[in-house]
């Protein structure tokens, strides 16, 4: 029984590390991201900074821009490389042979979030670090460990909600394809991405706080601005909002897996590639 | 226990949409009982929408029977599907998995992580199934660049690299030339008579592959086993009639008394083909009753003139077999469907 553990241990994270080794390997041979996700976003945020300027804001909304444009890379590759992967994984054959083999479906899903996240990261922290250049934004950080135990509550609770939707997308194809369109929007106004959340009125931005982003941006805005003030909660209340969010949605998304794949093996959805 | 595979009236149904929103139930498996012995190759022979593909995702795991039940390596594929995959693994013929921006090697590694192979393992196999089946020279070559042919051995080799228990092939060679198709069958039969615990599960609609490859088969239609046994018995049924084809050189004129070569006893049938003009070479398929009949259709040929300058005996084929069953031919040699009836 211990052995047994132990395999499947092994075998788990073996799968989690070979299926993040595509992302960060195979992004990394198409220097195109380099434009297409770093210096194009730096122009859409561009165009809220200068919005900002113009209407002679504090200078702290330059940086509060930049963050949302950061997180905006994460709030994609959960969308569309996290949530629909499953859907390409089928069109491309490679999902039966996740399915077959001896291994949880949330090692396939936890390696495609790691490697998501370090790909991702790596490119909001390009825009960053060029957004600040360019803009000369100022953080006035109150606690490095705590803006990182904040940002990591906030990618385990985003890609949690990643991961719920990719079994959404296995059961019903093309319609949870448009599903995911239909949020792409809606996302980056309730979560404010490009400003203080509080400003859509307290209870909407409650509301809004089931998106794990809306709460994550504020914790870390209030933490890297801290001489502002603009939070919809403390500090301490979004990040355990964040941690209760993170495992819900990871215990949301092995269950709806399960429930799925049951239903999916019913109805031969997993070998039916039209669908 | 000695069966790889046991399946108890397995069925699985479909509901397909019709015209004008009503669905239908399509039946893809009716009441399927088979047992597959371990350290054999099993063949599921049968024409497109036959069922063989819907059994084989049923057995790997992919696909929940509507009804019975399938126990694989002793493992029930409903109730107990974790266990089931640890001992299996699977490869369909014109499959395109993998993703293209990785290597063909690092595909390979990727995939034997899924089972947790030792790295250096791993790499070890992956090398030696590549030299095996000549493609090592596209080792560092990106799957997106890889031909079809090469890419169905890279989904070839992909299934052993687990070394798995019983292996589903669903079309093996689909898409391969002659030369390939030839070492991966013996490749095959290698890998199985190395360990006797191995077993493959073996679907094609290519005669002449079921016939040299498989230990046993069962011939599917429209969801059932028509038929299960060796190759050769299968073929007995049919009948222990045998074809000669008799190749001779003979005067036009000397033609005409061969016809009585039909009144002879053991001799169930002769047609002449010549090609026209005064030729000297002609065709005789002569049907006998058994080999006895022989030498007597030699003699009587002899006796006549003809000179005997070419001799085959040929036995039923599957083809036959599956004709006989199911009314109907299942392929063309090139593997092409045919839609004559028999």
């Amino acid at each position: 029984m211990k052995t047994d553990l132990k395999w499947h241990l092994r075998v788990n994270v073996k799968a989690a590390i070979a299926r993040a080794y595509v992302r960060v390997v195979g992004t990394n041979r198409e220097f195109s991201w380099i434009f297409f996700d770093t210096l194009l976003p730096l122009l859409g945020t561009a165009a809220y900074v200068y919005v900002y300027r113009a209407m002679d804001a504090p200078e702290e909304y330059v940086g509060f821009v930049l963050l949302g444009g950061a997180m905006t890379a994460y709030w994609m590759n959960v969308l569309w490389n996290m949530a629909s992967n499953f859907y390409f994984e089928r069109q491309g054959w490679n999902l039966e042979l996740y399915f077959i083999a001896p291994i949880s479906r949330m090692a396939i899903l936890a390696g495609m979030a790691i490697g998501g996240m370090f790909m991702t990261t790596i490119r909001a922290g390009s825009l960053l670090v060029l957004g600040s250049m360019l803009f000369n934004v100022r953080f006035n950080v109150s606690s490095v460990p705590l803006v990182v135990l904040a940002f990591v509550l906030t990618l385990v609770a985003l890609y949690g909600l990643g991961m719920l939707f990719s079994s959404l997308f296995l059961m019903y194809g093309r319609e949870a394809w448009h599903t995911s369109n239909l949020l792409q929007e809606p996302v980056y106004l309730l979560s404010g991405f490009y400003f203080p959340v509080r400003a859509l009125g307290f209870y909407i931005a409650i509301a809004a706080s089931i998106i794990p982003l809306t709460l994550g941006m504020d914790a870390v805005r209030q933490l890297v601005f801290s001489h502002l003030h603009f939070s919809l909660f403390p500090v301490q209340v979004e990040i355990a909002g964040l941690g209760v969010l993170g495992a819900g949605l990871l215990y949301a998304a092995a269950v709806a897996l399960d429930r799925m794949e049951r239903a999916a093996k019913q109805e031969g959805r997993l070998t039916l590639r039209w669908q | 226990m000695s069966q790889a595979i046991i399946t108890e009236q397995l069925r699985r149904e479909f509901r397909v949409d019709k015209e004008g929103k009503r669905r239908e139930t399509f039946v893809a498996l009716d009441g399927v009982n088979l047992e597959v012995n371990r350290g054999e190759i099993f063949g599921l022979l049968g024409p497109n929408g036959a069922g063989k593909t819907t059994l084989i995702k049923i057995l790997s795991t992919l696909l929940s029977p509507t009804s019975g039940r399938a126990v694989v390596g002793g493992f029930d594929v409903t109730s107990d599907p974790y266990s089931v995959r640890r001992i299996i693994n699977m490869v369909s013929g014109g499959e395109h998995s993998g993703y293209g921006i990785l290597t063909v090697r690092e595909n390979l590694w990727l995939f034997s992580q899924l089972y947790g192979i030792p790295n250096k393992i791993a790499l070890e196999r992956i090398d030696r199934l590549m030299d095996i089946v000549g493609l090592s020279d596209r080792a560092r070559t990106k799957v997106h660049k890889l031909s079809t042919g090469q890419r169905q051995k890279m989904n070839f080799i992909r299934g052993f690299i687990s070394d798995p228990e019983i292996l589903f092939l669903d079309e093996p060679t689909l898409g391969l030339d002659v030369e390939t198709s030839r070492v991966i069958r013996r490749y095959i039969r290698e890998w199985v008579d190395d360990r006797p615990d191995r077993t493959v599960l073996l679907t094609t609609h290519y005669m002449a592959e079921a016939d040299q490859l498989c230990d046993r088969l069962a011939i599917v239609n429209q969801g059932k086993i028509l038929a299960c046994d060796t190759p050769s018995a299968l073929k007995r049924r049919v009948g222990q009639d045998s074809v000669l084809e008799i190749e001779i050189s003979a005067q036009a004129g000397q033609l005409q008394p061969l016809a009585e070569l039909s009144a002879q006893r053991g001799v169930r049938r002769v047609a002449i083909s010549s090609n026209g003009g005064g030729t000297l070479t002609h065709r005789l398929s002569v049907i006998v009753d058994g080999d006895g009949a022989i030498p007597e259709v030699l003699q009587f040929l002899a006796q006549r003139g003809a000179i005997v300058t070419g001799f085959k005996k040929t036995e039923p084929t599957l083809e036959d077999v599956f004709l006989e069953l199911v009314g109907r031919r299942l392929t063309g040699e090139n593997g092409s469907q045919v839609a004559s009836k028999g």
